[in-house]
């Protein structure tokens, strides 16, 4: 009995230590320090809220370049992937409608160029990135929607590179909402 | 070339682990030393009085039995109160999205699967619990949980040591306050400057470039991910874990969440060289799950980086790997590197989707968690690992014809039958679970993927339930009431059985006279012994689970592509 009352009067204590205090407190600190982050890295254009630095989203036009696959469609009130096995069959055909997809929208750049990055789901179905060169191999089918040279391109991908951190850790990535809102002002200017 | 350079970075993540072992070890045996003065006894001492005082704690030296009786009952009172907070969730504050109070089968799995450091998710954090739960239900447990088996090893190293088990409260209140709890509020602000989030406030809303509204979960994510790591829980704030770009947002995050995922499965086998007086068996006894940690790392690293066959055959370049299930700012090399990390420390986080890893890959995770002994989670898998010791020694002793011993205390007919039932524990659950779900229409029911893939399904299930790990091939439907209550079973037997018989393990050790240690003495600290404990668990290991193995991740790898 005794040790049923300690061990009740213990959890409550922790409850509240480590269940709220610790939380509250961190969040009390982290609101005043780091109120950016702390929030969700949001990005704003023109006063509006466009969406997370860290979050990635669907891109269907095609003057836009596109991310990742993501079988939830960037819904971030969520996260998940189909969880395909290497050997599932329904991942198989959806990486063929991709790839047919592809070679539709755009005609001027060879399979053996695409990288395999952008024919897969992520991990998080929020991936903000793509690799260089899945955003390179986008940009003969944007010059030609929105008449921008190649070269001028290639300059804002590169611009939107980052990665490895500390140049060692992680795969060089490019942010595919902020390639895609210097762009706008590419066409605004 | 872009690998070389990814190498180099995993290196200096474990030399920087591998930096903050000893020191770790020390502090740790420092913080459990009662008479020590030393591990911040001063600084800590007033907040550690307080605690100990609302609990009315006689500091008392327990018996074995009181001690195992203090915390298994400690345990699942907490198990019983967290029930009820899920239970009622939608009706208490602290609520801002509204949402539901949880199913019963569901929250029974769910508060077992925290309170035994397993933290496997039959919900998803976004939509399954509010802030109070995710509070004083989830971070609470993801502290007290890792608190328990952490002082469970203590307490049978102590034993080893020929000295008295300790307190069960005290040690509790001393690991919380002392190592927990502090580690965790620094790293909480390193991860936020990284990018995670840390707010009260509900979920957020935009409009994409597109024009269409975007629905952004946040939260207080900062705070849960730090001992999520540190104490090997595991569980995610949100679905995908810590490959949700909010829950590991950098390479630079990631390295730190290997780091804590590791330090104390590491520092342990120090703490366990000065506790018992011998720090040469400690170091044989790293660097052996040393050398079963990097060959699994390489396998599955090697798997990944080379890709799936059936994509690869499409003719698409191919050259980042097997990108399904994987985000770019990892790609495969970190990607590998954190499965391995998470399945070794049992710790379950995961930053790539296990469902996905190649067959060989998954087939590397998976043995992590059957071996169970390369590091382990902390305490459950030091307590692990001088089992596996024990076994070794026991062994040598049957072939050479004499009484094993292992730190001058003999091994007898009671201790070894302690021992064998608690490695028979493993298999039994593991195995007779997954039989279960397959001669039942349960499991087919549940697996996401057909053919052998669809049998590794379930059996990582049970393996993680068994091993308290918490990660799983996520494409399973296990959010019903037969995977909720079989997986709740394997988690709390699989966790309570086996400390209960260590501690008597311990117990009885601690009684028995030193034998002087002679020059026919099977001695357990050199590299001799480093192989027979390496080879004692690849044989147990490979003997127990190999032919599941071969219906599943191997049948799935030899008929791929």
């Amino acid at each position: 009995m005794k040790t049923f009352i300690t061990s009740l009067r213990l959890s409550l204590a922790f409850m509240l230590l480590c269940g709220l205090a610790y939380p509250f407190a961190v969040t009390g600190v982290a609101q005043a320090v780091l109120p950016d982050q702390a929030n969700g890295s949001i990005i704003s254009n023109q006063g509006k809220e466009v969406g997370s630095k860290l979050i990635g989203q669907d891109f269907h036009d095609p003057k836009y370049f596109q991310g990742r696959v993501s079988s939830i469609k960037s819904d971030a009130a969520g996260s998940g992937t189909p969880n395909y096995a290497p050997s599932n069959e329904d991942m198989k055909k959806r990486v063929e409608e991709s790839i047919s997809t592809w070679k539709q929208t755009n005609p001027d750049v060879p399979l053996n160029q695409v990288p395999v990055d952008l024919i897969t789901n992520s991990g998080s179905g929020l991936d903000p990135h793509i690799s260089p060169e899945a955003a390179f191999a986008q940009i003969p089918r944007i010059a030609k929607a929105i008449g921008l040279s190649s070269d001028r391109l290639h300059q804002l991908v590169e611009k939107n590179t980052q990665g490895p951190e500390l140049g060692l850790f992680g795969e060089k990535r490019v942010n595919v909402l902020e390639l895609n809102l210097d762009l706008n002002r590419e066409l605004q200017r | 070339m872009f690998v070389s350079l990814t190498i180099v970075s995993v290196a200096i993540t474990l030399l920087i682990a591998l930096a903050l072992a000893k020191p770790t070890g020390n502090y740790l045996a420092n913080v459990f030393d009662y008479e020590s003065r030393r591990g911040g006894a001063r600084f800590f001492a007033p907040i550690e009085k307080l605690l100990l005082g609302i609990g009315g704690v006689e500091a008392r030296d327990q018996s074995w039995k009181q001690y195992a009786k203090a915390l298994v009952l400690a345990n699942t009172l907490m198990i019983l109160l967290v029930y009820l907070v899920f239970r009622f969730q939608g009706a208490l504050p602290l609520n801002p999205n509204h949402i539901e109070s949880m199913e019963p089968t569901l929250a029974f799995n769910t508060a077992i699967s925290f309170m035994t450091n397993t933290n496997l998710q039959h919900y998803s954090g976004e939509s399954g619990l509010s802030i109070l739960s995710q509070s004083i239900g989830i971070v609470f447990m993801m502290f007290v949980a890792p608190a328990s088996a952490f002082v469970a090893a203590i307490a049978f190293m102590r034993g080893l040591a020929g000295k008295s088990l300790g307190n069960y409260f005290v040690d509790l209140v001393r690991s919380i306050v002392r190592v927990l709890l502090p580690i965790s509020l620094v790293c909480a602000f390193f991860f936020i400057a990284q990018g995670v989030p840390q707010t009260m406030d509900a979920t957020h809303t935009v409009t994409t470039l597109e024009g269409a509204q975007q629905s952004i979960a946040v939260g207080p994510v900062g705070s849960f991910l730090s001992i999520k790591e540190l104490g090997n829980n595991g569980g995610g704030f949100f679905g995908v874990n810590s490959a949700h770009p909010f829950e590991n947002p950098t390479a630079l995050s990631n390295a730190l969440q290997m780091i804590l995922m590791l330090l104390l499965p590491i520092s342990l086998p120090f703490t366990y060289g000065r506790i018992v007086g011998n720090a040469k068996q400690g170091r044989v006894l790293f660097v052996a799950m040393a050398m079963l940690f990097l060959v699994g790392l390489g396998i599955t690293w090697g798997m990944e980086n080379a890709g799936n066959p059936v994509i690869n055959a499409m003719g698409v370049q191919h050259d980042a790997g097997s990108m399904e299930g994987k985000d770019v700012r990892f790609g495969t090399a970190l990607s590998a590197f954190y499965a391995t990390v998470t399945t070794a420390s049992e710790t379950g986080a995961v930053n790539t989707m296990h469902d996905s890893l190649t067959p060989l890959g998954g087939l590397m995770a998976l043995s992590n968690m059957l071996l169970n002994t390369v590091f382990g989670g902390v305490g459950a898998g030091i307590l692990n690992v001088l089992l596996y010791a024990m076994v070794a020694v026991f062994l040598s002793g049957l072939m050479v014809g004499r009484t094993p011993e292992f730190l001058g205390k003999k091994l007898e007919p009671r201790e070894m039958k302690l021992i064998a039932a608690t490695l028979l524990i493993h298999p039994f659950l593991i195995l007779g679970a997954t039989a279960i779900a397959f001669a039942t229409h349960y499991g087919f029911d549940a697996i996401s993927n057909p053919g052998f893939h669809g049998i590794t399904q379930a059996l990582y299930e049970y393996t993680s339930s068994a091993a308290n790990n918490g990660s799983g091939f996520e494409g399973l439907g296990d959010n019903t009431p037969f995977w909720n209550l079989s997986t709740g079973i394997v988690m709390y037997l699989g966790r309570y059985l086996s400390i209960i018989l260590l501690l008597a393990v311990a117990g009885s050790l601690a009684s028995k006279r030193h034998v002087p240690e002679t020059v026919g003495t099977f001695r357990t600290d050199n590299a001799l012994f480093a192989g027979v404990w390496v080879g004692t668990v690849l044989i147990v290991g490979a003997l127990t689970f190999f032919p599941a193995l071969v219906l599943g991740p191997i049948a799935e790898f030899l008929t791929l592509g």
